[in-house]
């Protein structure tokens, strides 16, 4: 049996593409179910083709205000937790000091730690102290919980720099602040935005956290949240759609250029 | 998570100025406090509501009322069970479908390695809500689906196991343990992709050259070397999974309430802080507990 034997042997690769395929359904799914005409509230079943919510994304009520609030938000935590996570990460990588142990530790912490543990005693903290929940909790929740992966993530770049080449660069007579922006960073560049990316990627998907802490603040992700009891408006979708597009597009582009550049040092 | 391995930088030491020794202190100290402020702090609040007493309207006094741990996890193992299991389950079904699309891309995938890594990336960009929702869709009653299982009685062996019930998928164990799976694949493929890449190729030409056959090599060479990736990708999809709600809530019925639904609807409905902050606890002294063992086990400590 040829077929057999062929099956047998790309075994690993159907079963790979198999599980692409899962990973990819849903949002192939949302993709199809914005060009939906839906009969009532509920978008969950096909009824017939339109393309009335993508002329016309706005037109819920409050959903484009959210996603606005959940781009601010998710931009000033991407800031603050890149700004502090590439300096905690510095520090850890380059300097010998007392304490690693215990600031390793509560760094890896928040990574392992469920979701809603977290949420919820920052929460009682927030109670305690008499905060008004809003924009500015969240912020400082998203920040919290994005600090932990960027430290991660420009951990891993600094650590696989040469520190001879910033020792070059002194010995050129550059003083520590040339250094530093001439040769330090440009080198750490690429671990400083993939941590950004995936900071900006966590918080503006972030719901848990953002649940227990946003008081009457509506995120965008929590007015998916609160329309899947609703009725989910087919704009929902075309964002979904949207964000699923402008993401392919810029981590290609991303890709594009890494390869670019790897093939442009090689020649 | 992987690049927690902690590889020694050796730097050459210098003598320094104590101006020149304080650096890393100042680098460090706004992130900590940040770190320790919201976050460790937070859990010095919580571990004292856990032992309040009152009522939101007298309200609330440390107490150092220890019985409520006791009452909460009596009232609510169904769900601690319950969150441990379909987190478990969608950890091995993760592992299980997520090492040969790791292995894909890795050994593979060729020129259409970075297509089939931006596929995996980019799903993260769209709201899980909203994927989490397009669920809904997928496996509606009486659609294809459905329909398909049915037609080749898996749904017969599955509603006989109780993962489902008659006809139907959604309100179902299945139902949510398809979207926590879902959920955290992409947590599980890349942490294994990238201890795979690192493999040396020539290792599996030496395994072959010894005359292993392919499964050999796979059980005596490249299973093992991808350990800090099983060991990372199944933290990474366990930990997020047992504390989750929002696949019970969206997916499944009040049958298959998870014990972060439980924690929610004490926390921002029924307002009874005490009880939500033990049931918080317990979790967090659970999964730690289950996450050191596993470590130790798994023989990467370095990890941390």
């Amino acid at each position: 049996m040829p077929i057999l034997k062929w099956l047998r042997r790309n075994l690993v690769v159907i079963a790979g593409l198999a599980t692409l395929a899962y990973l990819i359904l849903p949002n192939a799914v949302v993709m199809v179910f914005s060009f939906n005409k839906p009969n009532g509230r509920f978008n969950y079943s096909w009824t017939r083709f339109s393309t009335d919510a993508w002329q016309d994304p706005c037109g819920v009520a409050d959903m484009c205000g959210s996603l606005s609030l959940s781009l601010q938000i998710a931009l000033w935590a991407t800031i603050g937790a890149t700004v502090l996570g590439t300096m905690i990460a510095f520090a850890l990588v380059r300097y010998r000091f007392r304490a690693r142990g215990a600031i390793n530790s509560l760094i890896f912490l928040p990574m392992a730690m469920p979701e809603v543990v977290m949420a919820a005693s920052l929460l009682t903290l927030f109670l305690n102290m008499g905060a008004r929940l809003g924009f500015w909790t969240i912020l400082i929740a998203h920040i919290m919980f994005c600090l932990s992966f960027v430290v991660t993530a420009v951990k891993a770049r600094v650590m696989s720099m040469d520190p001879r080449l910033e020792e070059a660069a002194r010995d050129l007579y550059a003083g520590p602040v040339q250094t530093f922006w001439r040769v330090t960073l440009p080198i750490a560049s690429p671990g400083i935005a993939a941590g950004a990316l995936l900071a900006f990627a966590l918080s503006f998907d972030d719901f848990i956290i953002t649940n227990f802490n946003a008081g009457s603040t509506v995120t965008f992700p929590m007015f998916v949240w609160g329309s899947a009891q609703r009725g989910t408006p087919v704009q929902i979708n075309v964002i979904g759609t949207a964000m699923f597009i402008i993401a392919v597009v810029v981590v290609a582009a991303g890709q594009v250029i890494a390869t670019r550049r790897k093939n442009s040092a090689k020649a | 998570m992987t690049a927690l391995a902690e590889a020694p930088a050796e730097l050459p030491v210098r003598k320094s100025s104590t101006r020149k020794r304080l650096v890393p202190y100042w680098l460090l100290l706004p992130g900590i406090l940040w770190l320790i402020v919201f976050f460790a702090l937070p859990m010095v609040y919580q571990a004292s509501t856990s032992v309040q007493t009152g009522s939101l309207e007298k309200g609330f006094q440390v107490t150092w009322h220890f019985q409520t741990y006791w009452d909460a996890f009596k009232e609510y193992y169904p769900q601690f069970v319950r969150s441990l299991l379909y987190a478990g389950t969608a950890t091995l079904l993760c592992l299980l479908l997520g090492y040969p699309l790791a292995y894909l891309i890795a050994f593979k995938a060729g020129r259409w390695r970075n297509l089939v890594l931006v596929l995996v990336i980019a799903p993260f960009f769209t709201s899980f809500l909203i994927r989490t929702l397009a669920w809904k869709t997928i496996l509606a009653d009486g659609g294809p689906v459905v329909h398909a299982l049915g037609a080749l009685h898996v749904l017969d062996v599955t509603s006989w196991l109780g993962w489902t019930e008659g006809n139907r998928v959604l309100a179902t164990p299945m139902a949510v343990v398809c979207g926590l799976t879902y959920n955290f694949l992409p947590f599980m493929v890349l942490p294994l992709y990238t201890s795979l890449e690192r493999i040396d190729s020539r290792l599996h030409e030496a395994a072959g050259d010894l005359y292993a056959t392919p499964a050999t090599t796979f059980r005596k060479v490249t299973f093992p070397l991808s350990m800090p990736g099983v060991v990372s990708g199944t933290l990474l999809t366990f930990i997020p999974a047992s504390g989750d709600y929002v696949n019970a809530e969206l997916l499944g019925s009040t049958d298959q309430k998870m014990v972060g639904n439980v924690i929610q609807s004490q926390f921002l409905r029924v307002l009874d802080y005490p009880t939500a902050a033990a049931l918080s606890f317990i979790l967090m002294a659970i999964v730690l507990v289950m996450v050191t063992v596993y470590i130790r086990r798994a023989g990467t400590e370095d990890l941390v």
